[in-house]
């Protein structure tokens, strides 16, 4: 595996966690091509086989919208998050794609000052190397896979 | 009758004084229902173990003959067991000798149960059926000829069965379950589960909040645009849409109900697209395209049965809720959505993108997550203060509007019959 691609795909991730922790949820949709997949499932319906998805968008306008919808129409207590992101397992490449695990832990960090260990889980990408309009990396498929199937209150933020 | 009012007059004086019912009845609900240890036990006893049906799980979930799966009652932890002939039976999941949980994962196969602490050993209808060296080891130990453990073996739970979804009861007392829920809710449980069930998924979230406070929410139907702003905030919705509720004699459950303002199909994204030309609404309508799979022209039911159960159609989306009180301030709510196995793969995919209104993520439901928890929060320094709940009167009647709290004052007409207060 050569080096230059573990650290695109590790810089990939790394700016995708700064954008969200950011609260720069404007880029987060940029991460992805405009047909991307994105998806937060658990791990016992990925396993089990089962579609059920707690967010489930097919492109890049539905992630936008949900951001829309987040600044402008939910209703959610102050939040932030802080991503702690594992070194991506690159399990193939062919042709310009990429087919990455990762793992991750979220801290929520409320606006009361209350900070718990909201998730954790692993990360299944497919990046498309070159697809961005800077030449960048991008995610063609991103499946949030959480450990646990319970979330405390709310999902907002995404993962 | 007469000692569960002395029971709850016991738990009434707990906390700072006496505590009765407010004067004004129905409009009115006392803060410390949601926060006193004493009541949240003789809830346990007198509703969830007491007369009511509560749901267990789907008959999908045990699709196989000796199977079993976790679930609750209440907050009794319980086993939904289906035996070699096919049968479903369900019983405490508590062993008769030492109280263990007898079933520690979630789902699985198995031909008996034995608990793992002593092995001692039940059959598939919870019958305790052998004890480990109940005769001792060479003429030794053991236990005495007369003892009986099997007279301590969990508790069974009544089954019925309403179009695949498991419902249970420990009390003799309930009426048939179709009886429990009387035509007007009955004939609203049929209409969604209009087919075999194909289940697609679950996730569950944790409420800060008693259970009470979420089931209120679940019933509030004057909330709805007020706090989901989702699909006005998007321009997607006309405030004038037709509906209505539907309140049981009991009080207990309920249906809310709106037709939705378009029939699905293409008039949603031409209208979605215009907005966006505009300057609002969404970028991808496709996220709202459904079909009229019910033939009805009514685009969100959620229905309710008393304690915890809700049954709900977003759209295409179809889903049941079945919520765990955790205690007076916490409760767990278990989500499972579904479609029927007729779906072609198009109709699972609307499904699934629909989806993306409910949950702790959802467009519509991710305020509902919270909004209890910040009444919680609130009421928890003012136990001897009263919520007004005056929106449609005092009255527990069904209603063609929804700007009423009809469903919500139903809730505790019911809640009051069962314990007594």
């Amino acid at each position: 595996m050569p080096i230059e691609l573990q650290l695109e795909v590790q810089n990939l991730n790394a700016r995708y966690a700064e954008a969200i922790d950011d609260n720069n949820l404007e880029a987060w949709p940029d991460f992805f091509t405009p047909e991307g997949h994105y998806r937060v499932t658990t791990a016992e319906n990925f396993e089990k086989g089962l579609p059920l998805a707690m967010i489930y968008a097919t492109s890049r306008a539905m992630l936008r919208d949900r951001v829309r919808s987040l600044r402008d129409a939910n209703v959610y207590e102050a939040q932030r998050y802080r991503h702690l992101i594992g070194p991506a397992l690159i399990r193939e490449q062919e042709s310009g794609e990429v087919h990455a695990q990762t793992s991750f832990m979220v801290a929520r960090i409320m606006h009361t000052g209350e900070t718990t260990l909201f998730a954790t889980g692993r990360y299944r990408d497919r990046i498309v190397l070159g697809a961005g309009q800077d030449g960048g990396a991008q995610f063609a498929q991103k499946i949030v896979i959480l450990d646990s199937r319970l979330i405390d209150t709310l999902l907002a933020i995404p993962l | 009758m007469q000692s569960r009012a002395a029971g709850m007059e016991q738990a009434m004086t707990t906390a700072a004084g006496v505590r009765a019912w407010p004067a004004e009845g129905l409009t009115r609900v006392p803060y410390w229902l949601y926060g006193d240890p004493a009541i949240y036990d003789r809830e346990q006893a007198e509703i969830f173990r007491g007369a009511t049906w509560n749901f267990l799980c789907f008959e999908a979930e045990l699709p196989a003959p000796n199977t079993y799966r976790r679930s609750t009652l209440g907050a009794m932890p319980v086993v939904v067991t289906r035996d070699h002939d096919g049968e479903l039976h369900a019983f405490e999941n508590r062993c008769a000798h030492r109280g263990s949980l007898l079933v520690l994962n979630q789902s699985g196969a198995a031909r008996d149960i034995i608990c793992v602490y002593h092995n001692w050993s039940y059959d598939l209808a919870g019958n305790l059926t052998a004890v480990a060296f109940r005769k001792g080891l060479g003429g030794k130990g053991g236990m005495p000829p007369q003892s009986r453990p099997e007279e301590h073996a969990p508790r069974k739970l009544r089954l019925e069965s309403l179009c695949g979804l498991v419902f249970g009861t420990l009390s003799a007392h309930t009426p048939p379950l179709e009886q429990y829920l009387g035509p007007d809710i009955l004939s609203r449980v049929r209409r969604v589960m209009r087919a075999p069930v194909q289940l697609l998924g679950d996730y569950s979230q944790t409420l800060p909040s008693n259970w009470k406070l979420y089931m209120e929410n679940v019933k509030d139907t004057y909330h709805a645009s007020l706090l989901h702003t989702f699909f006005t905030t998007f321009r997607l919705n006309r405030l004038s849409q037709r509906g209505g509720i539907v309140v049981s004699e009991s009080g207990g459950h309920h249906v809310s109900y709106s037709f939705a303002a378009d029939s699905g199909g293409k008039e949603y994204e031409q209208a979605g697209m215009r907005a966006a030309q505009q300057g609002f609404g969404l970028e991808e309508p496709r996220l709202l395209e459904w079909r009229d799979e019910f033939g009805d022209g009514i685009g969100l039911q959620i229905l309710s049965i008393f304690p915890t159960f809700v049954l709900q159609q977003t759209r295409n989306s179809l889903a049941v809720r079945r919520l765990v009180p955790q205690g007076v301030a916490q409760s767990e709510l278990v989500w499972t959505c579904f479609g029927f196995a007729d779906d072609d793969a198009q109709m699972t995919e609307r499904r699934l993108r629909l989806a993306n209104l409910i949950g702790p993520a959802g467009y519509i439901s991710m305020e509902d997550g919270a909004a209890p928890g910040f009444v919680q929060r609130g009421v928890a320094s003012a136990p001897e203060l009263l919520s007004v709940v005056e929106m449609g009167g005092a009255s527990t009647a069904s209603d063609d509007n929804r700007v009423t709290e009809a469903a919500v004052r139903g809730f505790w007409k019911a809640y009051r019959s069962h314990m007594g207060v």
